[in-house]
C-alpha cells in the first residue's frame, strides 16, 4: 500500500518534505507518526486527503497524509 | 455641537484636522478627544493623523473603525502588536485582556515589554501604550484571565475578538464564548519560525474543527521558543482580518487556515469546509 506523507514546518527538518511510502499492512496515523520519531503531543493538525483526521484513523491506498506541528504560542 | 462643527471646519480647511486643534476643541467644548474625533469624522473631517490611511480606508470607513470595539485576549507577543496596530488604525474601543505580568523572557518579542515594566501587568501596560500613541482610542485594561464566567461580559458590545492566547484549551474556551455571543474571532498562534491564522465566523465552529483534540500539553513553542519576527507577522495578518471584518470588505480567511513557515518560506492554505473533497 502506498501512502504519501507531507510534513510541515519543523517536522520536515531532518526528515523530508514529501515522501511516498510503502506499507505492507494497514497503518494508522499514529503508527506513521511514531515511525517518523515525532512525539504524539507535538502533532497539531492532521489531514488525510485535505480532510481533518485523527491519530487513530487508518490510511488507505493512495491517501495523502499531511502533518502539522502543534503551534500554541501567542 | 454646531459650534464645534464650525470650529473643526475652520481648523481643517483642507479636510484634515491637526492633532493640536483636536485637543484645543476638546478643551474648549469640554469634550474628550474621542468625542471630538467622532464629530469630526461624522462631518467628513479626517483627523490628520489618519491621512496616510487614505485611500485604503475612506473617511466613512474610518468612522466605522472608530465606532467599533475589538477585544484582544492575550496581550503578549501577538496581542502587543495587535493592540499597537489597532490603536494606530483608529479602532475606537479596545478591550485588552491578560492576567499576566511582564517577565524578563518577554523582552525578546513583546512590543510593550520594557525592562522597567518587568513585573507590571500586561493589560495595564497595553492601555498606557494606547493612551500614548492615540489618546482618542479608549482601551479598557482587564488584568484577569478570560474565563467561562467573565467571557460573555468581556465580549459585550465587541464587534471582533482577537486571539493572542498561548494554549489551545484557552483558545477553545474563547472560541466557544465567541460562538455563544455571535462574535467573529481571528485566531493566531505562533511557535519558532511558524505561525497559523484562521478566522472563525459565528456558526462556523472553525476552532473546534481545527483543534478536535483539546491539546492539554503546549505545542512546539516549548522548545522552539518565540523570536521577535513571528508574532509581528501573524499579528499583522490578524489585524488585516479585523479591518475587513469591521468594515465588511475584502475576503476574510473564512473556513480556511493559513500555515506560515518562515523557515522554508512557504505559506500553505487549507480548507476547513465540511463538504470539501
Amino acid at each position: 500500500m502506498q501512502v504519501t506523507v507531507r510534513l510541515f514546518a519543523g517536522f520536515r527538518i531532518g526528515r523530508f518534505k514529501e515522501e511516498t511510502r510503502q506499507y505492507d499492512v494497514p497503518v494508522t496515523v499514529k503508527q506513521i507518526v511514531t515511525g517518523l520519531g515525532i512525539p504524539e503531543a507535538e502533532v497539531g493538525i492532521i489531514f488525510i486527503n485535505g480532510r481533518n483526521a485523527s491519530l487513530d484513523q487508518t490510511l488507505a491506498e493512495g491517501d495523502t497524509l499531511s502533518l502539522f506541528p502543534l503551534v500554541g504560542g501567542g | 455641537m454646531r459650534d464645534l462643527v464650525q470650529f473643526l471646519r475652520d481648523r481643517a480647511p483642507d479636510g484634515l484636522l491637526p492633532l493640536a486643534d483636536q485637543a484645543e476643541a476638546a478643551g474648549l467644548f469640554g469634550l474628550t478627544l474621542a468625542q471630538v474625533e467622532e464629530t469630526a469624522l461624522s462631518n467628513i473631517i479626517l483627523p490628520a493623523r489618519y491621512q496616510r490611511n487614505r485611500e485604503t480606508i475612506s473617511i466613512a470607513q474610518q468612522l466605522a473603525l472608530f465606532r467599533s470595539r475589538v477585544a484582544v485576549v492575550g496581550c503578549g507577543g501577538l496581542g502587543g502588536y495587535v493592540i499597537e496596530e489597532l490603536a494606530r488604525l483608529g479602532i475606537g474601543g479596545i478591550v485588552a485582556v491578560d492576567s499576566d505580568v511582564f517577565e524578563e523572557h518577554n523582552l525578546n518579542r513583546q512590543l510593550f515589554a520594557t525592562p522597567d515594566l518587568v513585573g507590571e501587568k500586561k493589560a495595564e501596560a497595553a492601555a498606557r501604550r494606547v493612551a500614548t500613541i492615540n489618546p482618542a482610542v479608549t482601551c479598557r485594561p482587564v488584568a484577569e484571565a478570560f474565563t467561562e464566567q467573565n467571557g460573555n461580559e468581556l465580549l459585550r458590545g465587541v464587534d471582533v475578538a482577537v486571539d493572542g492566547l498561548d494554549s489551545i484549551p484557552a483558545r477553545l474556551l474563547l472560541a466557544d464564548r465567541c460562538e455563544a455571543c455571535s462574535i467573529p474571532l481571528v485566531h493566531g498562534a505562533i511557535a519558532g519560525w511558524y505561525g497559523r491564522l484562521a478566522t472563525q465566523f459565528p456558526g462556523d465552529g472553525t476552532m473546534r474543527r481545527l483543534y478536535p483534540r483539546n491539546h492539554e500539553l503546549p505545542g512546539i513553542e516549548v522548545h522552539q521558543g518565540n523570536p521577535s519576527f513571528t508574532p509581528a507577522v501573524i499579528a499583522s495578518l490578524q489585524v488585516a482580518e479585523v479591518v475587513k471584518l469591521v468594515l465588511h470588505i475584502g475576503e476574510p480567511l473564512r473556513n480556511r487556515c493559513l500555515d506560515v513557515d518562515l523557515y522554508h518560506f512557504e505559506v500553505e492554505e487549507f480548507s476547513l469546509k465540511e463538504d470539501q473533497a
